[in-house]
């Protein structure tokens, strides 16, 4: 009879520790292949260490249960069709019950449509346009700063050096690229800055010449823009190895990988306005420090996180605050929670706009602009140049004149 | 006006690359009247024969050209036994489809070993300046490179027994076999000659752009473009229609949006195809 009652009892115990560990699962693609494969994957490992830190510690604790993360995941193809395709398999089939976004603003409009007609609440990061906010998406929250403030920090940046400069502003034809450079096409004009050139091109562009020729033709003596990694890449080493002599350039995205150090010398003095730097210090409420971060993901992934791989974290994050928060995996209380989060992580403030014209826009995070620069050994290390409240070195300026020359100048300068 | 001059040049030293690449597009297509699927990918798989030659000998790139000219010769072969030999002189669908095949193979095994993140060959010769403008050293070589395997190929297809038989088949396939000539033979070397002159125009590429597995694709598209300037059956035509299209693209860049050049490019194409069917170097045009 003892016997009996103890496998009951034991039989019991299991049953109630498998009702609450709990699974919840989030979908999401990632571009493993495609011209968005550097940015993408950079993203992925952020979710990825999010998810593997929070199941080591026993899941998302909510309403008396325990959730272990669980991802479905597809490749994408950098193609927005792939996407339409499989967010639309992720809810169906795969049943999932929150979804991340796609990296890009392209590709996170076309799986918005998706999630918003199915109700699934999707958690934007790597995608920064603000146009797909303000379409009233009732489930669609942003984590990063949008895309028209991109350019700001550094125009003023700019302004403050030089309040001569003549800007060109060269940009991929892509959703972001174009939002983000008309954006400080007319914020350059209101602080006052001429604004000499203007030209959008395909992303897959890979010979800039014809673009360049035309740069050095307009006189312009600064460049913004860029797109993605590989062409954000390209554009710096051909401006480089033509030697158009510029005295500022700051470019979308690509400048903040690590890879971007490949370019070696064509690195130098390139700016990246960023969503996130290690250097970048807030109070967290939320999950690790900036540095605990770091460390983690450069232990796990042998390479230093880009803004990203912290965008795809800190995404992670505030869902699972939202989800503790809401007491379980419902999709409405869950969807109020992210309402009234105002929250900070290692990744700064996180607050969205509730208003239904501009529902899920990221209202509190700000942004920083990055430079590489060079040790004391000469080896390319970033650093935060502006706002100058938030600086980690003194910006440099003007970054070539005539580029073997300025980098052995702006070594003797420092 | 320098910008024009210097517009203008850039597209010419491009041009003779874009003629390199699409010459084996001609020789195939003209020999065979087979249209190469693979060119694009073939394209890519030069690229990173450079890259990895490159990355391992250390060697200058542009002598690492010869090996890469004898191993995609002898991947050339290798393809028109697997997929090519039994299709010639079919319907040009099963060609077609039979390259396409092919073609889509390399792309998803150099995905796999490559991904699709971006190459470079980090390989940097001094260049000149002119004004503002600074021409790289890298497309000077490339350009000059190009115009010399074009002109060892012309001089391979009208000065030696082997060429004479090349273009012999593809006058006349049934008369060039009733003189004694192989023909399985020759449409073999032909199609390997055209997959070499490919890789060898991808080797070169990737001294001047990033690249990736994928980036094969646009050049094939270019490479349709010159070879329908050009003409079938004229391979040195295709140099000279690349370089053509690199000094349109040369001409109208400094005044339109490069978004527009597409756009120019395949006007053209058809404009070309309505009223030289047999393009602007080809025979009896």
């Amino acid at each position: 009879m003892r016997r009996i009652f103890t496998l009951f009892v034991f039989a019991l115990f299991c049953w109630t520790a498998a009702r609450a560990q709990q699974t919840v699962t989030i979908g999401f693609t990632v571009s493993n292949t495609g011209s968005l494969n550097v940015d993408s994957l950079e993203q992925y490992r952020g979710f990825e260490l999010w998810r593997d830190q929070v199941n080591a510690a026993g899941g998302i604790k909510a309403g008396g249960k325990s959730y272990q993360i669980k991802f479905v995941t597809y490749d994408d193809e950098s193609q927005p069709q792939r996407v339409q395709q499989l967010y639309t398999r992720m809810i169906l089939q795969d049943k999932a019950q929150f979804l991340f976004s796609p990296y890009s603003s392209g590709l996170t409009a076309t799986a918005a449509i998706v999630t918003e007609q199915n109700g699934k609440i999707m958690i934007t990061t790597g995608a920064s346009e603000d146009r797909t906010y303000k379409l009233g998406n009732q489930y669609l929250f942003q984590m990063f700063t949008p895309a028209s403030e991109y350019l700001a920090s550094a125009l003023d940046a700019l302004k403050a050096k030089d309040a001569h400069t003549q800007v060109a502003f060269v940009y991929a034809d892509d959703s972001f690229s174009s939002a983000a450079a008309a954006a400080g096409k007319a914020y350059a004009q209101k602080i006052g800055l001429k604004v000499v050139f203007d030209e959008a091109y395909s992303p897959d562009t890979t010979d800039f010449g014809p673009i360049i020729d035309k740069v050095i033709a307009s006189k312009a003596t600064a460049l913004a823009g860029g797109g993605h990694y590989a062409d954000g890449a390209t554009l710096a080493r051909q401006l480089y190895s033509r030697k158009a002599k510029l005295e500022f350039l700051s470019l979308f995205v690509a400048p903040d990988s690590p890879k971007f150090t490949e370019l070696g010398d064509a690195a130098y003095g390139v700016t990246v306005p960023s969503q996130w730097e290690v250097q970048s210090v807030y109070k967290t409420q939320l999950g690790p420090s900036g540095e605990e971060f770091a460390q983690a993901y450069t232990a796990k992934n042998h390479s230093a996180p880009s803004y990203e791989s912290a965008g795809g974290y800190a995404a992670g994050l505030i869902l699972q605050h939202a989800i503790e928060q809401a007491g379980g995996v419902d999709t409405a209380k869950v969807a109020a929670a992210l309402n009234s989060t105002d929250a900070t992580t290692f990744f700064g403030q996180t607050k969205f706009a509730t208003d239904a014209k501009e529902h899920g826009l990221q209202l509190g995070h700000t942004m920083v602009l990055a430079q590489w620069q060079k040790d004391k050994s000469g080896q390319l290390e970033k650093q935060v140049v502006w706002p100058e409240q938030a600086q980690s070195a003194h910006i440099v300026f003007p970054i070539w004149q005539g580029p073997a020359k300025t980098i052995a100048q702006a070594q003797k300068a420092k | 006006m320098s910008g024009i001059f210097a517009s203008l040049l850039d597209g010419l030293l491009v041009g003779c690359v874009y003629g390199l690449a699409a010459i084996g597009l001609n020789l195939i297509w003209g020999v065979m009247g087979v249209i190469n699927l693979t060119h694009g990918a073939m394209i890519a798989l030069g690229m990173f024969g450079i890259y990895l030659l490159f990355s391992s000998l250390a060697v200058n790139p542009y002598i690492l050209l010869l090996p890469i000219l004898a191993a995609s010769f002898a991947a050339g072969v290798v393809v028109y036994w697997m997929a090519v030999y039994r299709v010639v002189g079919r319907p040009a669908l099963m060609s077609l489809l039979s390259t396409f095949a092919v073609n889509m193979m390399i792309i998803g095994i150099g995905t796999t070993l490559w991904s699709t993140s971006p190459y470079n060959v980090n390989f940097n010769l001094p260049g000149f300046s002119l004004g503002p403008y600074t021409f790289t050293g890298n497309h000077m070589a490339a350009a000059i490179a190009a115009v010399i395997i074009a002109g060892a190929l012309q001089l391979f297809l009208y000065y030696t027994r082997f060429g004479r038989a090349i273009r012999a088949v593809a006058d006349n396939r049934e008369a060039a076999e009733l003189m004694g000539i192989s023909s399985t033979r020759v449409l073999m070397a032909a199609f390997g000659l055209g997959i070499a002159l490919a890789a060898a125009a991808g080797g070169l590429i990737a001294t001047l752009f990033p690249f990736t597995i994928l980036s094969g694709g646009v050049y094939q598209l270019r490479s349709f473009v010159v070879t329908v300037l050009a003409g079938l059956g004229r391979p040195i035509g295709a140099l000279f229609a690349g370089i053509l299209l690199g000094l349109l693209e040369g001409a109208v860049t400094p005044f339109i949006a490069i978004s527009w050049i597409p756009l120019i490019e395949f006007g053209l194409f058809v404009v070309v195809l309505v009223l030289f069917p047999r393009g602007l170097f080809g025979r009896n045009a």
